[in-house]
């Protein structure tokens, strides 16, 4: 399992990077999107993955004992994405009023502010 | 203790109160002004708190250190945090006039407000994943800021900047989840603490990597700067006096924070990285600054190059560097702040900021014009003013580490600087381009009394300031040097902290 979401970690992030250097607007915003879901599942798996071992103290024992499943990497995740959907929120009306002002999602052409 | 807090409340409380007043723009300024002279306020009572009683340490939820969140304040975080409200008091003061009605209301004051408590968070707090948060707070704040408007150049600028800089979060966020699979933990002091054990860097060097690649982008270093010349110039110039002054800082702070605290263990590989980037940063920004012929876009390449002197502190990493470095930081965000606002003052009176469409300000305007020079020569690095004793105390760690080349360049970039200044001060003030023939080009807004003093007071501020900064460098220096002694021998810190000896 932890393999598996290791590849697709992987493959979101290579997906993600292919879609950042495509020229149009649209597809920069997937990409962007389809790094960020990477980097979730890199914290997600980041401190190993445990099945079937809620972090609860067992009957009859004082601590909790190994092994039991981290709860932070989910928390931490889970306010990364709460973030980002907010953050992408305000990026796709972003392109569209980009879109509208320019008449086009072409990123090539966006050079009148460049240095 | 509840000190500490504040210039995170305040902020929020200031938000919120403006949303109830979304109606009345009287009551949003009111609001705005107080607010931001209580965040002056009660950062400079911190600074002093810290100074007599030492570091200040606080555990959200009374969830101790490294289970909860800690905020922090040692001297460089107080010092950082009064940075931040002489700014916001300044800008909020210039704003009032500096910021038409249109953007003021659509919320100019809220986001401003947001924009100061993310950055205050990002100074105050102890946790890796809680300055990602304080981040993400502070660059919502400014992508709407810098989109307010919706002029078609800011909807560009504003492309470039969302995207490098969410790229730049997200590089944030694997570094994180790469040091806690590592050690289990996200707290600076309990991180410093565990990694001091670590015998195996490969995987460190991975995160610090990753973290180098996050806050290098957010603070325009080599080679990630191209965002901010592209897009810093598009807002209004007192949206960029705040963005200059702090957003860029707050990368600087978290590269030293991060650099001296936690990925201290293998310096063979980190400190050559740092010496070859600040060179690069300071030659390419000072470079570009000399080949612009606009003022907001020529003070925006200025912003990279000096970004270079503050990670050349941390490329040398001895405690006299640190000092220099934050020495450094400070004068840089007022000088350049007021570079900013002196631009908006220009471009609001002769509705132009291209040097070719500008000339005869010092006939028209001799006290912006001595504003004007005294915060350029500060910021070329002229005695007596701060930029000098920034850029000595720097060059002076630079050569007595023995790091000769990466002083050579400093001293360098500082010709150049005082090259591209003079060429401003050349073209917009001392040309009397405008002045054959007619009279002066009338604002295109005319100005009332009350008006103009609302533009030239804050500025007179911040010049004054790094008049002041010069003079009594000694002062200052006893701070920076405090704050650096701090940050090059952390033990204090962790052992505050974690509350072990």
């Amino acid at each position: 399992m932890q393999l598996l979401l290791a590849l697709l970690s992987g493959a979101f992030f290579a997906a993600g990077i292919f879609l950042l250097l495509r020229r149009s607007l649209v597809r920069l915003v997937l990409g962007l999107i389809f790094i960020g879901h990477s980097a979730n599942i890199l914290i997600f798996t980041a401190d190993g993955l445990q099945r079937g071992a809620p972090p609860v103290v067992r009957d009859g024992q004082e601590i909790l004992t190994q092994p039991y499943a981290d709860p932070l990497p989910q928390a931490l995740i889970l306010t990364a994405i709460v973030i980002s959907f907010g953050v992408f929120a305000f990026f796709l009306v972003l392109i569209k009023r980009v879109y509208r002002v320019s008449g086009h999602d072409d990123l090539d052409r966006l050079r009148e502010t460049d240095a | 203790m509840t000190l500490m807090i504040l210039p995170i409340l305040l902020p929020l409380a200031g938000a919120a109160l403006s949303t109830l007043f979304r109606r009345s723009l009287a009551m949003q300024k009111i609001i705005a002004v107080l607010v931001s002279a209580a965040i002056l306020l009660s950062s400079a009572l911190l600074l002093r708190l810290v100074l007599a009683e030492g570091m200040q340490v606080m555990y959200i939820g009374a969830w101790e250190a490294p289970f909860g969140i800690s905020f922090i304040a040692d001297t460089f975080s107080a010092l950082m945090l009064l940075l931040t409200g002489v700014l916001g008091f300044t800008v909020t003061i210039y704003s009032l006039s500096g910021i038409d009605k249109m953007r003021q209301c659509y919320g100019y004051f809220r986001l401003l407000h947001i924009l100061l408590m993310g950055v205050s968070g990002a100074f105050l707090t102890g946790d890796l994943f809680n300055l990602y948060v304080w981040f993400e707070v502070m660059l919502i704040a400014s992508f709407v800021l810098m989109v307010l408007g919706n002029e078609r150049a800011q909807l560009e600028g504003a492309v470039k900047y969302v995207v490098m800089n969410l790229l730049a979060s997200v590089f944030f966020l694997i570094g994180i989840g790469v040091l806690y699979g590592k050690t289990g933990t996200l707290n600076f002091a309990d991180l410093a603490f565990k990694l001091s054990t670590v015998t195996d860097h490969s995987l460190v060097n991975v995160s610090a990597v990753l973290f180098l690649l996050a806050f290098g982008i957010k603070s325009a270093l080599f080679p990630f700067f191209f965002w901010l010349p592209d897009s810093y110039h598009v807002p209004p110039p007192a949206i960029t006096a705040i963005f200059s002054g702090l957003l860029t800082k707050v990368g600087v702070y978290a590269l030293l924070r991060t650099f001296s605290l936690i990925f201290v263990h293998d310096q063979e590989f980190t400190q050559p990285v740092f010496l070859a980037l600040a060179g690069l940063t300071m030659l390419t920004g000072v470079l570009g600054a000399v080949a612009q012929n606009e003022m907001r876009r020529l003070l925006s390449f200025h912003i990279v190059s000096q970004i270079g002197y503050a990670i050349m502190g941390l490329a040398i990493f001895n405690a006299a560097a640190f000092s220099g470095a934050i020495y450094f930081i400070v004068h840089v965000a007022i000088a350049k702040a007021a570079l900013f606002l002196i631009t908006g003052y220009i471009l609001a009176t002769r509705g132009s900021t291209k040097l070719k469409e500008l000339g005869g300000l010092l006939r028209y305007s001799p006290f912006l014009s001595i504003l004007f020079f005294l915060s350029a020569m500060s910021l070329a690095g002229m005695p007596p003013l701060s930029g000098f004793f920034a850029k000595f105390a720097l060059v002076k760690a630079g050569f007595e580490a023995g790091q000769h080349l990466i002083s050579a360049v400093a001293l360098a970039v500082g010709m150049l600087t005082l090259f591209s200044m003079t060429k401003i001060w050349g073209e917009a003030f001392w040309n009397e381009r405008s002045v054959v023939g007619d009279a002066p080009r009338p604002a295109i807004t005319p100005l009332t009394r009350f008006e103009h003093s609302m533009y030239l007071f804050p500025t007179l501020v911040l010049v004054a300031l790094t008049v002041l900064m010069g003079i009594g460098a000694e002062a200052v220096f006893e701070i920076t040097d405090r704050a650096a002694a701090e940050l090059f021998n952390p033990t204090t810190y962790i052992s505050t902290v974690l509350g072990i000896e």
